[in-house]
């Protein structure tokens, strides 16, 4: 409860604050708007539904692009803890490329796909794979030696090992994987869309900016975040912190 | 002759250097009896009870169990480790369960998993998480899950090397009731000399540095054992005097490992 009060007091402050300062210093809302424009402008979007177009339009993106990164990165992340060779040549490669933002593969993703949700979700794809391949090869990797041994005393080996205890084992880290997959690939989800096509919420950031309504702008990045910080919070942090505990790797 | 480890040698090669393990190691155990083997760490002896359970491979020798050379794991040897190494995403029954799951229909599976549950009290946690249980509950359930798949052995690597005192005092007592139950023949890895004389028929006393066999006592005592017993306090001293030797190397050993580094 304290926690909540502390921070509601400072988001006020905040608030009070950033009105007052933009006020005394007297600039105009296309240079600074106050939060009481953004209120306006947040109002307004929701009022002609705008902004509801562009959240469904955007979750429909990261959810396809998510999917199927996090599909790839289940296959990858195996293939990697499996087969040595294909970790010191294919590992290192998605390495490589874990160091490249995604975003920087649009020009040739709208070559490919053209100006389109396409290329969009390819962005997006790339984002949440890598980190989910990552996490994946970590898990499968670091499955205790001692469920092996245990399993293989009770008659079971090959796939039914693999299927029945290794991947089992590894779901601490595919968790993990999924949920940075999902903040890498919102990330790339709102450079996709400030760079392509709308509807999407980045989308109207760049509309907005290309008509100087600053105000608008600075509520989509507040949509953005809090969206970002509520996912993660209310779903993912719960259902990581559950499988730590029942996994046994964090004393409840 | 049911289990019989015949002229075993392994090595290890570390960065060039040949390391004996195990020397010469021959043993022949009967069917229902209790076998500890005792010793002290870095003698071999768990290495000895993996190459049983067929999770590690001797450099030359062969174990028979029946007749039969070990080659894999089984399920015809049950093994429990020092760690419990339930399985967390499963619950207790769900665990003792996992060795039945091929060869019996779920509800079979329940109902010996149940049987087996009961046979070490927990009945009640079925439906718990490893997580959820103590550490002497974790390791009774890791025995019934043993137990559960009917192995004709059941192989022990230090089982309650981890628990309490006291813990460990009411394992001991249970166990001996399940193997009289059971009539399972035993094979119990220990480094504790109480432990070997309250449990065993036999005890094989293992030496260090290569770990070979140096003493095979028969415990010949009235069960439930005590340790105020004049005959178990005079076994304990026997042990004890054998063991010195042995132990004395291994503080010779790394005193010098110390003295060089």
């Amino acid at each position: 409860m304290q926690r909540i009060i502390k921070q509601l007091v400072f988001f006020i402050i905040l608030l009070v604050a950033w009105e007052g300062l933009v006020r005394a210093g007297g600039w105009t809302p296309d240079v600074m708007p106050k939060p009481t424009d953004v209120w306006q402008a947040l109002v307004r979007g929701f009022g002609d539904k705008t902004l509801i177009y562009d959240l469904v339009a955007s979750f429909q993106r990261l959810f396809i692009g998510l999917l199927i990164s996090l599909m790839l990165g289940i296959g990858l992340g195996i293939l990697l803890a499996k087969s040595k060779t294909a970790d010191e040549t294919l590992g290192s490669l998605i390495l490589a490329l874990q160091s490249v933002p995604s975003i920087v593969w649009l020009p040739l993703a709208i070559m490919w796909f053209g100006l389109n949700e396409k290329a969009v979700i390819f962005i997006v794809v790339l984002g949440g794979t890598l980190v989910m391949t990552i996490n994946m090869r970590m898990g499968i990797k670091n499955v205790s030696p001692l469920y092996i041994r245990a399993a293989q005393t009770m008659g079971s080996r090959g796939l039914d090992l693999f299927l029945k205890v290794i991947f089992p084992a590894a779901v601490p880290y595919a968790v993990t994987g999924v949920r940075l997959a999902w903040a890498f690939a919102w990330r790339a989800l709102m450079a996709g869309e400030i760079l392509s096509t709308g509807p999407g919420l980045g989308y109207t950031l760049k509309y907005a900016s290309d008509f100087g309504d600053m105000s608008l702008v600075i509520a989509v990045m507040i949509l953005i975040g809090v969206i970002g910080t509520a996912v993660d919070y209310a779903f993912f942090q719960r259902v990581e912190k559950n499988v730590m505990r029942r996994w046994g790797l964090e004393s409840s | 002759m049911f289990l019989h480890i015949d002229h075993i040698n392994k090595q290890f090669t570390n960065n060039k250097v040949v390391n004996d393990v195990l020397v010469d190691i021959n043993l022949t155990i009967r069917e229902g009896e209790f076998v500890s083997i005792l010793g002290p760490s870095g003698c071999g002896k768990s290495t000895l009870l993996s190459m049983v359970a067929g999770l590690s491979e001797a450099s030359s020798g062969e174990i028979k169990l029946e007749g039969k050379t070990i080659k894999k794991p089984g399920k015809d040897r049950g093994m429990v480790f020092q760690q419990a190494a339930l399985f967390p995403w499963l619950n207790v029954e769900e665990n003792v369960m996992f060795p039945l799951r091929k060869e019996m229909k779920k509800k079979e599976a329940k109902q010996t998993a149940r049987k087996f549950l009961q046979m070490v009290q927990l009945s009640n946690y079925a439906a718990h998480y490893p997580h959820e249980l103590s550490g002497g509950m974790q390791q009774r359930v890791a025995i019934a899950r043993a137990l559960a798949m009917n192995p004709k052995m059941l192989l022990m690597d230090e089982p309650f090397g981890a628990l309490d005192e006291q813990t460990r005092a009411r394992m001991h007592a249970e166990l001996e009731k399940i193997w009289i139950e059971t009539k399972k023949t035993i094979l119990f890895v220990t480094h504790s000399i109480s432990e070997s004389i309250k449990l065993s028929d036999r005890i094989i006393v293992m030496g260090t540095q290569p770990g070979t066999i140096i003493a095979d006592i028969k415990v010949d005592l009235p069960r439930p054992r005590r340790f105020d017993q004049k005959e178990a306090i005079h076994l304990e001293k026997k042990i004890n005097l054998l063991l010195k030797n042995e132990i004395d190397k291994v503080v010779k050993e790394e005193l010098s490992y110390a003295a060089n580094h």
